[in-house]
């Protein structure tokens, strides 16, 4: 069975980017279109890496990631967070909270796929 | 001069006009034989410009 | 007891107190300061209880009961005022490094040289009998206690002429070391709360042995036949009044008084501990009084000013007695160290080196000499007193007399704080009138009745006129002469400083000054600069070289502009020099190597109001600042999102040449609409800045209402259509035209109508244009039956970017911040309300020109 991915963002164009570069590159994809879908999703689905997106409406990345962090059962969860925000500040807030990676946009696709490879480890 | 604003300086100023009046009550005889009674009001007044100023965390 | 002993626990004593000094002084060099605690400070205040509480009191309890209490209570009531009043002086007094009383008085009004000497001189004439107090207490106490028999009178009286050199030497030793800037001591305030310990101590001691030790505890004690003087009510109700009074200006104005408590205090924070806890000393200290007074009673000893030795003696404890010495000699000595410390600064400072000023050269070795040569005749002119006035009747009310000498500082002192219409000229003949009265109604009647004067300059008044009797002065009968010195000299000073004051109206200078003093707790004060003229930094630096030494003068003066000075620096190089000289000094040197322009009082206020703006408009440009920065960083991160889908799709088309047809067109059309997106966003915040700075251009015009909202209909036509939606127009028949930027006016209505169209939903959508006029309005209101716009965020949607809310809206989120800024600018206004639609209801108000501008 192939690891799966949870892309989590609000902008439906850079969710259609993305979901297709992770599927090209043979994750499953799973989608949510905001903060508190995201967390349901994880909880529910248990993906193994979530690129998730910090500017979300209901639940912002830096929450979610604090609250899947919290929760040993989640701890499995690869969190790699995206955003427009690259300030050193923010990319130490970020991984002050346990992401495991910070891109900011725009991102270059290979990188990302290739942190993503990093990250899940040996091939599904 | 304006009037105190804060709630402390306020309360000093009331503490001291009743302190003023209180301490002058012996004009009138009524501390005969009763130094006690003096002494005892003068060790309220200290306590209570104690209990006024520190509390007051004005810091202007 | 043998008196090599006595005079060698008091050499003692007195080195061990010098030594801490110095220890403590050495500690302030290194930095780790041992008065930086409050209650330091608080026990330095002690320095109030001079001999005369140690041994007079317990003389005035034995004969009239209650009434040696009044000038302990006086205090306290001053010091519930502390936290107030008494921290306004201190914080006035650490800006304007003021140093004595007379600098303080001096200062506030115009820095006059003259009233800082009157001050002086008054300040002196009151404490030289005072001094001359404790030198006699000193000596009945050794007499006591050493044996009177042990002396012959000859070596007796030089032996206190040497006790009065040796203090003398004493003070110098702690106070006139060196020359501080700031005029600080700390190791005599060390030394003296050490001291105030030891007095209480003592006393304590004493009085806990006499109580429980000679007798059974207080029951037993006031029980006993010949103890009852000692609980009597005061007979005179009104001196009570009087000298409540007067101890709670004295402990403030009196010179050693304002030393400690103003001069010397690091911290205004400990204000609050000095409030409650120097009465609670005093009570402390005084508990014992009573006691005391009825236990010499009792045992029918002589002298009940001695009883705090001779009781402790009649018991046979030698060594507490010892002690009871030890704490009496400690009191007088402290009172004398501070007191002449005070005095001899005053001196120097405000009345001999204004006369000193016109020579050239170093003057700081001057300056210490004179204040080493002002103690030392203080001190003598002190034991003058003692040995003249001797064994005089008068001496006993002497300290009464200082009290109300210092008292004539009040009005002038409140007036400097609280009211800005004092001046000069009032202070001056205030202080000179309440200091005549003083001297007329107290300090000659205790002359004459001591046989330096005729007696009947009292009674029945001099050249046998009564209504100048000094004590019954104009027919005032009924009080007792200090209640009726006290009315006259106060009452007289207060009137006449009110009235010349308010005769004319404050100089510039003069008017400076009650600015900086009376708003002294407004945050804004200290930026204000009131010098006007032409220095140059150089001159100022080598004045101030020339009073605290060379190397601290460029320590000053480094980091600041060099060259020409600005009025800030001459205010910063005169505001140094007073810390060594006295303000009024200060100025008349700075007045010397600068050329200054004479300000008029309307100058004044005007650098006031100056000063107000320009701290007004600094916060402004911070905030305006705070938002710019905002605003960069919203429109950054609204830049990078499309650029994240454009950069992420175009580099998938380029790595996937095998994409497959559909998909790879999706992905060409998310190129292009994200692009258009960008550039939508460049535009409107290009749009938005220019208006905001005020760079757009404004074509009025003759506008229909009409002909706009058709157009606008028209261009969001498409949109509408796209969604579903239906639009209906409503508008009034005859709309009278408006001036206003045509094109702008399209833009907003657009943007309404497209707000409309994003938000009804799919397929069922209903929106709503109304034109109509209403008074001298026309408006224009957009309905929806779209979600709506909650009243909480009424406001904020408005607001560039606003981020979060359960509706983010697809777009820019810059269209209604342009839309409001363009009807802002019409002159106009735009709000929301509830729609009968069922969603929101954009209404724009917009003004018809008044019929006086018909349009042409």
């Amino acid at each position: 069975m192939s690891k799966t991915v949870l892309i989590a963002d609000d902008e439906p164009n850079i969710v259609v980017s993305l979901e297709f570069l992770m599927k090209r590159e043979g994750w499953s994809v799973r989608v949510a279109r905001d903060g508190v879908a995201a967390l349901e999703l994880i909880r529910s689905e248990r993906p193994d890496l979530v690129l998730l997106d910090v500017m979300m409406p209901g639940k912002n990345g830096f929450e979610v990631c604090q609250a899947v962090r919290a929760d040993d059962s989640l701890a499995g969860t690869r969190i790699l967070l995206l955003s427009a925000k690259g300030r050193d500040t923010d990319i130490a807030q970020g991984l002050g909270l346990g992401a495991d990676g910070y891109l900011t946009k725009p991102f270059s696709t290979r990188e990302l796929a290739a942190r993503v490879r990093e990250l899940m480890g040996p091939t599904p | 001069m304006k009037p105190p604003r804060s709630p402390a300086a306020q309360r000093l100023l009331a503490l001291f006009v009743g302190a003023a009046l209180l301490f002058d009550f012996p004009l009138l005889g009524l501390a005969r034989g009763r130094a006690l009674a003096v002494f005892a009001a003068w060790a309220v007044v200290i306590a209570l410009v104690a209990w006024i100023v520190e509390r007051d965390d004005d810091r202007r | 007891m043998a008196p090599a002993l006595v005079i060698g626990t008091a050499f003692a004593y007195l080195l061990a107190l010098f030594a801490l000094a110095a220890w403590a002084d050495r500690r302030a060099a290194a930095g780790r300061s041992l008065i930086g605690r409050p209650w330091v400070y608080t026990l330095s205040l002690g320095v109030y209880c001079s001999a005369w509480t140690y041994f007079g009191s317990v003389g005035r309890a034995a004969a009239g009961g209650l009434g040696f209490l009044p000038i302990y209570l006086g205090p306290t009531l001053a010091m519930v005022l502390a936290w107030t009043l008494v921290r306004r002086i201190v914080r006035v007094a650490r800006r304007y490094r003021i140093t004595s009383i007379a600098d303080f008085i001096g200062s506030r009004y115009g820095a006059s040289r003259t009233l800082a000497g009157a001050v002086t001189l008054l300040a002196l004439v009151g404490v030289v009998p005072y001094v001359a107090l404790q030198l006699k207490a000193i000596a009945s106490a050794y007499a006591v206690v050493a044996g009177a028999r042990a002396a012959a009178p000859a070596w007796w009286a030089d032996g206190m002429f040497w006790v009065a050199l040796v203090l003398a030497g004493f003070t110098i030793a702690f106070g006139a070391r060196g020359l501080d800037a700031s005029e600080r001591h700390e190791g005599l305030v060390a030394a003296i709360a050490a001291e105030s310990v030891v007095k209480l101590l003592a006393f304590v001691a004493v009085g806990a042995f006499v109580v429980w030790g000679m007798f059974d505890g207080p029951a037993d004690l006031f029980a006993r036949p010949g103890a009852a003087p000692a609980l009597q009510a005061p007979a005179d109700g009104g001196a009570w009044f009087a000298l409540v009074a007067l101890s709670m200006f004295s402990v403030l104005l009196l010179p050693r008084q304002f030393q400690v408590m103003v001069v010397e205090n690091v911290d205004e924070g400990h204000l609050r501990r000095a409030g409650w806890g120097f009465p609670a000393y005093l009570l402390a200290i005084n508990v014992f009084v009573l006691p005391l007074a009825a236990a010499g009673l009792a045992l029918g000893l002589p002298d009940p000013e001695t009883y705090v030795l001779a009781l402790p003696l009649a018991g046979g404890a030698k060594t507490l007695a010892l002690l009871a010495f030890v704490g009496g000699l400690s009191a007088a000595t402290g009172m004398v160290v501070v007191e002449a410390t005070a005095v001899a600064t005053m001196v120097c400072n405000d009345l001999v080196l204004p006369l000193l000023l016109g020579r050239g050269g170093a003057l700081g070795g001057l300056v210490l000499a004179i204040r080493r040569a002002a103690i030392v005749v203080l001190l003598l002119l002190g034991y003058a007193y003692f040995r003249i006035a001797g064994e005089a009747y008068a001496l006993a009310s002497i300290g009464l007399i200082s009290f109300a000498a210092v008292a004539q500082f009040a009005p002038a002192l409140l007036g400097a704080l609280y009211w800005k219409g004092g001046t000069r000229a009032g202070a001056l003949a205030g202080l000179g009138t309440g200091a005549l009265l003083w001297a007329y109604t107290l300090m000659l009647p205790s002359i004459a009745r001591s046989g330096w004067l005729p007696a009947g300059f009292v009674e029945p008044g001099p050249f046998g006129l009564a209504w100048l009797r000094p004590e019954h002065l104009f027919g005032l009968q009924g009080l007792d002469n200090l209640s009726h010195a006290l009315f006259w000299s106060l009452g007289l000073n207060a009137a006449v400083f009110v009235a010349v004051s308010l005769a004319r109206p404050p100089s510039a200078r003069e008017a400076a000054r009650a600015l900086q003093f009376v708003d002294v707790l407004e945050p804004a004060a200290g930026e204000r600069v009131f010098w006007r003229g032409r220095a140059r930094a150089a001159d100022l630096q080598a004045l101030v070289a020339r009073f605290v030494g060379a190397e601290r003068a460029a320590a000053l003066f480094a980091g600041r502009p060099q060259g020409f000075a600005d009025g800030r620096l001459v205010q910063f190089a005169e505001t140094q020099l007073a810390g060594a000289v006295g303000a009024a000094s200060a100025r008349a040197l700075v007045a010397s190597v600068v050329e200054e322009q004479a300000l008029a009082p309307a100058d004044i206020a005007r650098i006031v109001e100056e000063a107000n703006t320009l701290r007004q408009a600094n916060a402004k440009l911070e905030s305006l600042d705070r938002l710019k920065d905002d605003f960069i960083s919203s429109v950054t991160h609204e830049l990078r999102t499309p650029l994240t889908s454009i950069r992420a799709v175009a580099e998938l088309l380029r790595d996937e040449p095998e994409m497959a047809a559909p998909e790879r067109a999706r992905f060409v059309a998310i190129v292009v609409d994200e692009s258009e997106r960008l550039s939508r966003l460049v535009n409107q915040v290009l749009d938005l800045a220019k208006i905001e700075s005020g760079q757009a251009e404004w074509r009025d015009g003759d506008v229909d209402l009409r002909e706009a909202a058709r157009q606008a209909a028209r261009s969001a036509g498409a949109l509408l259509r796209e969604r579903g939606a239906v639009l209906e127009v409503r508008a009034d028949e005859a709309l009278p035209p408006l001036r206003a930027d045509a094109d702008r006016l399209q833009q907003v209505l657009l943007n309404l109508l497209g707000n409309a169209a994003k938000f009804v939903p799919e397929g069922r959508g209903r929106v709503r244009l109304s034109l109509w006029r209403e008074g001298g309005e026309l408006r224009a209101a957009v309905d929806d039956n779209g979600p709506g716009v909650p009243a909480a965020e009424r406001e904020l949607v408005f607001e560039k970017f606003r981020q979060g809310g359960a509706t983010r809206a697809q777009g820019t989120g810059l269209g209604l911040p342009i839309s409001r800024r363009i009807v802002e600018h019409l002159g106009g206004r735009i709000w929301i309300e509830d729609s009968t639609l069922g969603g929101a209801r954009f209404v724009v108000g917009l003004p018809l020109p008044r019929p006086q501008e018909t349009p042409r």
